[in-house]
C-alpha cells in the first residue's frame, strides 16, 4: 500500500520536523486529566506545613511547639534543633552559598521557614501552624542593596569569622559583611579609556525590579521512604529531577539508586522549580522520621514570598559611540540584591549568569562587566525566570541602553542598531565579554520587522500625536517599542557549564519496538513546552516512524538517561539534540539490517524518509518498520538483536536566537493607561520543529513579558513585608490585558546543532520585556524622558508624565 | 489558604437562618456567593465558627421593575443583573457598572447582598446604590427594617447592619436622564483604583438634577452632594464641572496602596469623574 504513495505523502504521513502537530498532552490537560504532584494520594499520606516568620529580619528566641503537638492529628513539628543532629537544618544552594532549611536562630526574609508541621491533614497541619509560638526579638531591616553595603548590621553572622574577618565566599573576596561577590568580565582598564575618550557617551541606571515566576502550579513535593527496602521515592515540581536525585543523595548520605525522583506533570516552571527547597529537604526528613509519605505543597502566598524570586538587578551603564553612531565600547556596573541567601540558580563558573551577553546583538569591541551581589532581607532565589540565566537582564540592559544612546546622538533607534549590528559575515562572533555566537542574520530579521510595521508611517504618526498632544488636541501619546535581541540559551558545554559540579550534558534513550513503534526517554522534563510532541516529530524525521508512534517520557529518574532538565532553553538545544544523535545511531543500525534483508552491500542503501532503498533502485527497498521486525526476529550474522540506542550529548557552543520586535502603544497621559495597539514579533530559532508549538511560546512568553514590564513585581515596604503577595496585587495577565499579536520568523540554522534548531520558549520573554519598556520610554522622549523605571504601571506613568509636566 | 474549622448551616428558610444568627451573634455569618468571605476565611483574616449559606433561602434572589420602583434581591448575583432586559432599561447604571465588576466567573456567583453588606471599600456596589439614593431592606429577629444606602456605611467593614440581621433586599427609583459608571483599574477582576457613578438630569440645557458617588477613595462610599450640586442649574460647562471635580476632592480622603500614592489616586478620580460627567451629561 506504501508503494502508491508519493515521497512527499510518505513525509507528511510522518508528523516529522515542521509540521503543525497538535500536541500529544493537550487531550488530558484539557480534560483535567493531568497528574500534578498535588493529584499524588499514597496510602497513610501524612501533610506538612510551614510556620513561617512575619519579621524579615529577627532574631528567635524561643519556639515554643506544646500546643501544636497537642492538637489531635498532629505528628510531628521540626525545628532546626531537630534537623541539627543531621546536619540538615541547612543545605547547600546552588550557587555555592548555604540557606536554612529552618530558621537557625534567627531569621533573613519575611515568610522565612521557622518550624515544618506534620500532621494527618491538611487542615489540621494548618491549624497546628497557628498554635506554634515563636518569639522573636526584632532587628533592623535591610531592603536596599545600597544601604545594605554600607549598613553595620551583619545579616549573615554565619559569614562573618570570630575575629571580624570576612572569608572568602564561593565566588572569591568579599568585600563587606553583606557582599557576597564581585564578578568581573572583560577589559576594564581599555574599556574605561574609550569611555573617557570617546565623542558620544550615554549613561544612565536601569533597574530591573524584583518579580516572579509565578507557575500556575505551585511547588510541591511528596516524600515517600519504604523503610523495607531503604527506598526513596520523591515526586516533586522539578525542573531537574536527575539533578534533585543526586543533591539529595549528597546531602542525606542515602545512596543515588535508593534514590528515586519522578516530576509528574508539572503546570509551569520558568525557572521557580530549578531549584531546591526547605520543603523538599523537610518533607524527606518527615518520611523518613514517620515512615509513611509527607506530601507538602505551597499555597500561593509563599510561592510569591517565598521560592525564588527573579532580577532585582540595578545595572548602571555607560556606552561610547562615535559622533555617527558607531559603539565604541560598553561599561556595566550591576548591584545584584539576592535576599538573604545567594540560592540563584546558575551555572557555577557564572555568579551572575550569563550577564555577560549584555553586548546584545551589536559589534562592540571592547567592555567591561562587573557584578556585586549582595545580601538583603527579602527572599533568596534569583532564578532564570523564562530566560537563561540573567539573558532577560542583560537584553533589557543592552536594549535600553541603545535607545538612551540613540536620544544621546539625537538619532533613530532602529537606525543605530541596523548600524551597530553583528554582520552575517562576522559569524561565528566572538564577543567582547567571550562569547562565539553561532550564527546569526540581523539585517535580514531587522529589515522585514520594519517593512512589516511600516516604521517609518509609525514615526510620522508619532510626530503627528505629539503635535496633536502640544496643541491640546489629544491627551494620549503614542510609543513605538522597538527591541533586537540575542539570547545564549542550550547551557550548556560541560568544559564550562556544571550546576553544583554536574556538567550540563542532556541524554536521550531510544528503544524501537519489533512493531515500529518506539519509546523515546530524556533527561529533560516539560513543564508545558510538548516535548512529547516536538521531540517525537525530531525522531519521525531521524527515524522514519510516525510521530503518533514514538511514546516520549521524561521526568522518572528510574528510567529516564541522566540529564539536567529543562530550563535555560536548554531542551531542544542539548536534549534535542541528544535525540537526534541517538535517532542517527538507530539509523546506522537500521541500515545494516537493511542492506542484509536486500542482499547489497550497507553503502548500497540509502535512508529515504521512512525507509532504506537501494541506490538507483527506489523500488527495492525495506521500510523502517519492516527493519525493526527483523532487528528482533531474524538472525542476523554479525549484528546484535534488538534496536535501541543512546545519546549523552556534550554541545560544542551554545546557541543563539535571536529576534525583532515592535510594540506600538498608545497611553492616556492622565490616568497611565497603556493600550497596545500593534505587537509584532519575529523571531529566528534555527530549524522550526514544530511552528504550532513556537507560536504558543511566543504568545505566552510575550504575556510573561507584557506583565513583567507593565506592572508583575514583588515589592516590599521598608520593615520587609512583602506587598505583593496575592494575585489581586500580583500582575497575572488575562485575556483581556493580552494584545493580539503578530507572529513572524526568519530561518538560520545553528551550525553545530545536529538539526541546526536553537530554542525558542524563553525569546519572547527575553525580548518582549524591552520591547514593552521602550514603548513607554520612548512615548515620553520628545518630552525630554531619558529613562523611567519599570514596572509601567498606571501609577508610575502617571508619575512620569507628572513629573515631565504634562499634566499642566 | 486553609481556613479555620467552622461549622456549616443551610436552613431552609429565613426563620432558620436567623435562629443562626441569634445563637451565635457574631460567631455566624451568612454566605451569598462566597466571593468576598470565603477568601478572606482562607487568609485566616475572618474567623467565622459558624457559617449560614443563604442559597436555599426561598425568595431572596429576583429583579422586579414595578411602577418606576426597582427591587432587587440580596441573592441576585451580578450576572443576573447583566442579563436582564427590564433592569437594564429601567436603570441601564447597573448593568453597565456591573459588567465592570470583576469577571464573568465572580459574576456568576457575587450577589448584590454580598457585595453592599460585605462593606468592603473597593466593592462597586455600594457607591453605585448611594448614586441611586437606594433602601436597603433588612431583616433580624425583630422584623423588618429599611435604612438609606447613603446612611450605611460606617466605615471599612463596618455597616449599620446588626449581626443578626440579614439583608434582604436593595430598592430604588428607577433613574431618569443620563448616567454612567467610570472605573480605572488596573487589570480584569481588580478593585477600582478610582470609580465614579454619575446621574444627570437634564432640563432643557441646564442640569436639574446630578447625583454623584465614588468608590474606593475612602474608607466608605462617598457621596458627594457638593459634587452633585455643583453641576445643578448649571449648562455641565468646564468651570461647573472644575467645580464638582473639587467639591468632590474635598469629599474623598484616598489612602496609598499598590494601587498608587495618593496624589495620583487624587488625580485618576479627577479624570474619572470628569469623564463620567462627560458620558452622563452626553447621555441626558
Ligand atoms: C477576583 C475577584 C475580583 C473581584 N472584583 C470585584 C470588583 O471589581 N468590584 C466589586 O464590587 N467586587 C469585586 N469582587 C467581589 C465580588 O463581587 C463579591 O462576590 C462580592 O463583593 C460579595 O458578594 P458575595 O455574594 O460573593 O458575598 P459573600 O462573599 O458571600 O459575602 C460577603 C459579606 O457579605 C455578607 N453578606 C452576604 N450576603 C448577605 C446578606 N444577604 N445579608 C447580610 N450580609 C450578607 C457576608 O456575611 C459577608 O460578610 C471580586 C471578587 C473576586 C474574587
Amino acid at each position: 500500500m506504501n508503494k502508491e504513495l508519493s515521497r512527499e505523502e510518505r513525509a507528511d504521513a510522518l508528523s516529522g520536523m515542521g509540521c503543525k502537530r497538535k500536541r500529544v498532552e493537550d487531550a488530558r490537560f484539557t480534560q483535567g486529566k493531568g497528574n500534578y504532584v498535588d493529584d499524588i494520594k499514597l496510602p497513610g499520606m501524612l501533610f506538612g506545613d510551614f510556620v513561617r516568620s512575619p519579621y524579615a529580619h529577627a532574631r528567635i528566641k524561643s519556639i515554643n511547639t506544646d500546643a501544636a503537638m497537642a492538637l489531635d492529628g498532629v505528628v510531628a513539628v521540626l525545628t532546626a534543633a531537630d534537623l541539627a543532629p543531621l546536619g540538615l537544618h541547612w543545605m547547600p544552594t546552588l550557587a555555592g552559598d548555604k540557606q536554612m532549611v529552618l530558621a537557625d536562630g534567627k531569621v533573613l526574609f519575611q515568610g522565612q521557614e521557622v518550624a515544618y508541621v506534620v500532621a494527618k491533614d491538611r487542615y489540621i497541619a494548618a491549624d497546628a501552624v497557628e498554635l506554634v509560638e515563636v518569639e522573636y526579638e526584632e532587628l533592623d531591616v535591610i531592603v536596599d542593596p545600597f544601604a545594605s553595603l554600607e549598613s553595620d548590621v551583619v545579616l549573615r553572622e554565619d559569614l562573618v569569622a570570630e575575629d571580624g574577618s570576612l572569608p572568602d565566599g564561593a565566588h572569591g573576596p568579599r568585600k563587606h559583611h553583606n557582599h557576597i561577590f564581585t564578578w568581573e568580565v572583560g577589559d576594564k582598564e581599555t574599556t574605561e579609556q574609550v569611555i573617557g575618550d570617546a565623542e558620544v557617551v550615554a549613561e544612565d541606571m536601569f533597574y530591573y525590579h524584583r518579580t516572579h515566576p509565578c507557575p500556575l502550579e505551585t511547588c510541591g513535593c511528596v516524600a515517600s521512604m519504604d523503610k523495607v527496602n531503604g527506598k526513596l521515592t520523591l515526586y516533586g515540581t522539578f525542573q531537574a529531577p536527575h539533578a534533585i536525585r543526586t543533591v539529595v543523595s549528597l546531602i542525606s548520605g542515602i545512596e543515588e539508586h535508593n534514590i528515586r525522583v519522578i516530576s509528574p506533570d508539572i503546570g509551569g516552571g520558568f525557572g521557580n522549580k530549578v531549584g531546591a527547597y526547605p520543603g523538599y529537604v523537610c518533607s524527606v526528613v518527615a518520611s523518613i522520621v514517620t515512615g509513611v509519605p509527607v506530601k507538602w505543597v505551597e499555597d500561593r502566598m509563599e510561592n510569591l514570598m517565598t521560592t525564588a524570586f527573579a532580577r532585582d538587578y540595578w545595572m548602571k551603564g555607560k556606552i561610547a559611540a562615535t559622533k555617527e553612531g558607531k559603539i565604541t565600547g560598553l561599561w556595566c556596573h550591576t548591584t545584584a540584591d539576592h535576599g538573604g541567601f545567594d540560592a540563584c540558580a546558575d551555572p557555577t563558573k557564572f555568579p551572575a549568569g550569563f550577564m555577560n551577553i549584555c553586548t546584545g546583538s551589536y559589534d562592540i569591541p571592547v567592555a567591561y562587566l562587573a557584578v556585586d551581589g549582595v545580601y538583603t532581607n527579602k527572599a533568596p532565589g534569583g532564578v532564570s525566570y523564562r530566560c537563561s540565566f540573567r539573558v532577560t537582564e542583560a537584553v533589557y540592559f543592552i536594549e535600553r541602553m541603545i535607545e538612551v544612546l540613540a536620544i544621546e546622538l539625537n538619532m533613530d533607534p532602529a537606525e543605530l542598531r541596523r548600524i551597530n549590528f553583528i554582520k552575517k559575515e562576522q559569524f561565528p562572533y566572538k564577543s567582547a565579554l567571550g562569547w562565539e555566537y553561532d550564527s546569526g542574520d540581523y539585517h535580514t530579521a531587522w529589515d522585514k520587522a520594519l517593512e512589516a510595521v511600516d516604521y517609518k508611517g509609525l514615526r510620522a504618526e508619532q510626530a503627528q500625536r505629539v503635535e496633536d498632544f502640544k496643541a491640546g488636541k489629544t491627551r494620549s501619546l503614542m510609543g513605538i517599542g522597538l527591541t533586537f535581541f540575542t539570547e545564549i540559551v542550550g547551557a550548556g558545554p560541560v568544559k564550562n557549564c556544571d550546576i553544583l559540579g554536574l556538567g550540563m550534558f542532556d541524554s536521550c534513550e531510544i528503544r524501537i519496538h519489533p512493531t515500529g513503534s518506539a519509546i523515546a526517554r530524556l533527561g529533560t522534563i516539560s513543564q508545558g513546552q510538548g516535548h512529547a510532541t516536538t521531540f517525537a516529530q525530531i525522531l519521525a524525521t531521524e527515524i522514519g516512524l510516525p510521530a503518533d508512534s514514538i511514546t516520549i517520557e521524561e521526568g522518572d529518574t528510574d528510567t529516564a538517561p541522566y540529564g539536567l532538565g529543562t530550563y535555560g532553553s536548554r531542551s531542544t538545544p542539548v536534549a534535542g539534540a541528544a535525540t537526534a544523535m541517538a535517532g542517527r545511531k538507530i539509523r546506522a543500525k537500521a541500515q545494516m539490517i537493511a542492506a542484509y534483508l536486500l542482499e547489497v552491500h550497507d553503502d548500497d542503501v540509502e535512508f529515504d524518509v521512512d525507509r532504506f532503498v537501494v541506490k538507483g533502485a527506489p523500488e527495492k527497498f525495506k521500510t523502517m518498520k519492516e527493519i525493526a521486525f527483523a532487528a528482533y526476529n531474524q538472525a542476523i550474522p554479525g549484528i546484535e538483536p534488538g534496536l535501541e540506542a543512546v545519546s549523552y550529548y556534550d554541545p560544542p557552543n551554545m546557541t543563539y536566537p535571536f529576534g525583532a520586535y515592535v510594540c506600538v502603544m498608545d497611553i492616556d497621559v492622565d490616568t497611565g493607561v497603556t493600550d497596545i495597539r500593534r505587537f509584532y514579533a519575529l523571531d529566528d530559532c534555527g530549524t522550526r520543529i514544530n511552528p504550532m508549538i513556537i507560536e504558543g511560546q511566543i504568545h505566552g512568553g510575550l504575556t510573561e513579558a507584557l506583565a513583567v514590564a507593565l506592572g508583575q513585581e514583588i515589592a516590599y515596604d521598608d520593615m520587609g513585608n512583602v506587598k505583593t503577595g496575592t494575585l489581586m496585587d500580583f500582575f497575572l495577565p488575562t485575556a483581556w490585558e493580552v494584545p493580539n499579536y503578530e507572529t513572524d520568523h526568519t530561518v538560520t540554522p545553528s551550525p553545530h546543532h545536529p538539526i541546526g534548531a536553537k530554542g525558542v520558549g524563553e525569546s519572547p520573554h527575553v525580548g518582549g520585556v524591552p520591547c514593552f519598556s521602550n514603548a513607554v520610554n520612548d512615548a515620553f522622549k520628545a518630552f525630554g524622558l531619558r529613562h523611567t523605571h519599570m514596572p509601567h504601571d498606571h501609577w508610575r506613568i502617571w508619575q512620569t508624565a507628572n513629573k515631565l509636566g504634562l499634566h499642566g | 489558604m486553609i481556613p479555620a474549622a467552622f461549622e456549616y448551616h443551610r436552613p431552609k428558610d429565613m426563620a432558620g437562618v436567623l435562629a443562626v444568627l441569634v445563637e451565635h451573634g457574631d460567631e455566624a455569618r451568612v454566605l451569598a456567593g462566597g466571593h468576598s468571605l470565603i477568601p478572606m476565611m482562607k487568609l485566616r483574616m475572618a474567623d467565622v465558627p459558624h457559617l449560614i449559606d443563604l442559597q436555599d433561602v426561598d425568595g431572596l434572589s429576583g429583579i422586579t421593575v414595578d411602577g418606576g420602583r426597582v427591587r432587587i434581591g440580596a441573592m441576585t448575583t451580578q450576572s443576573d443583573i447583566i442579563g436582564h432586559a427590564a433592569l437594564a432599561e429601567a436603570a441601564p447604571i447597573m448593568r453597565e457598572a456591573s459588567l465592570q465588576i470583576a469577571d464573568p466567573q465572580v459574576r456568576y456567583m457575587g450577589t448584590v447582598g454580598g457585595n453592599v453588606a460585605n462593606g468592603d471599600p473597593g466593592n462597586d456596589m455600594p457607591g453605585l446604590m448611594q448614586c441611586l439614593d437606594a433602601t436597603f431592606i433588612l431583616v433580624g429577629p425583630d422584623g423588618e427594617r429599611e435604612v438609606q444606602a447613603r446612611d450605611f456605611y460606617e466605615a471599612a467593614y463596618m455597616t449599620d447592619r446588626e449581626d443578626d440581621e440579614v439583608l434582604l433586599a436593595v430598592a430604588f427609583d428607577a433613574p431618569s436622564g443620563g448616567y454612567a459608571y467610570e472605573k480605572q483599574k488596573r487589570k480584569i477582576g481588580d478593585y477600582a483604583t478610582a470609580a465614579a457613578a454619575v446621574l444627570l438630569e437634564k432640563n432643557g440645557d441646564t442640569c436639574s438634577a446630578a447625583s454623584i458617588a465614588m468608590t474606593n477613595l475612602s474608607d466608605t462610599p462617598v457621596w458627594s452632594e457638593a459634587a452633585g450640586n455643583a453641576l445643578v442649574g448649571t449648562s455641565v460647562d468646564a468651570a461647573a464641572i472644575d467645580a464638582a471635580v473639587a467639591a468632590m476632592l474635598g469629599d474623598i480622603d484616598p489612602t496609598q496602596d499598590n494601587r498608587g500614592p495618593i496624589e495620583f489616586k487624587r488625580h485618576a478620580a479627577a479624570m474619572i469623574l470628569r469623564r463620567a460627567i462627560a458620558r452622563a451629561w452626553d447621555r441626558a
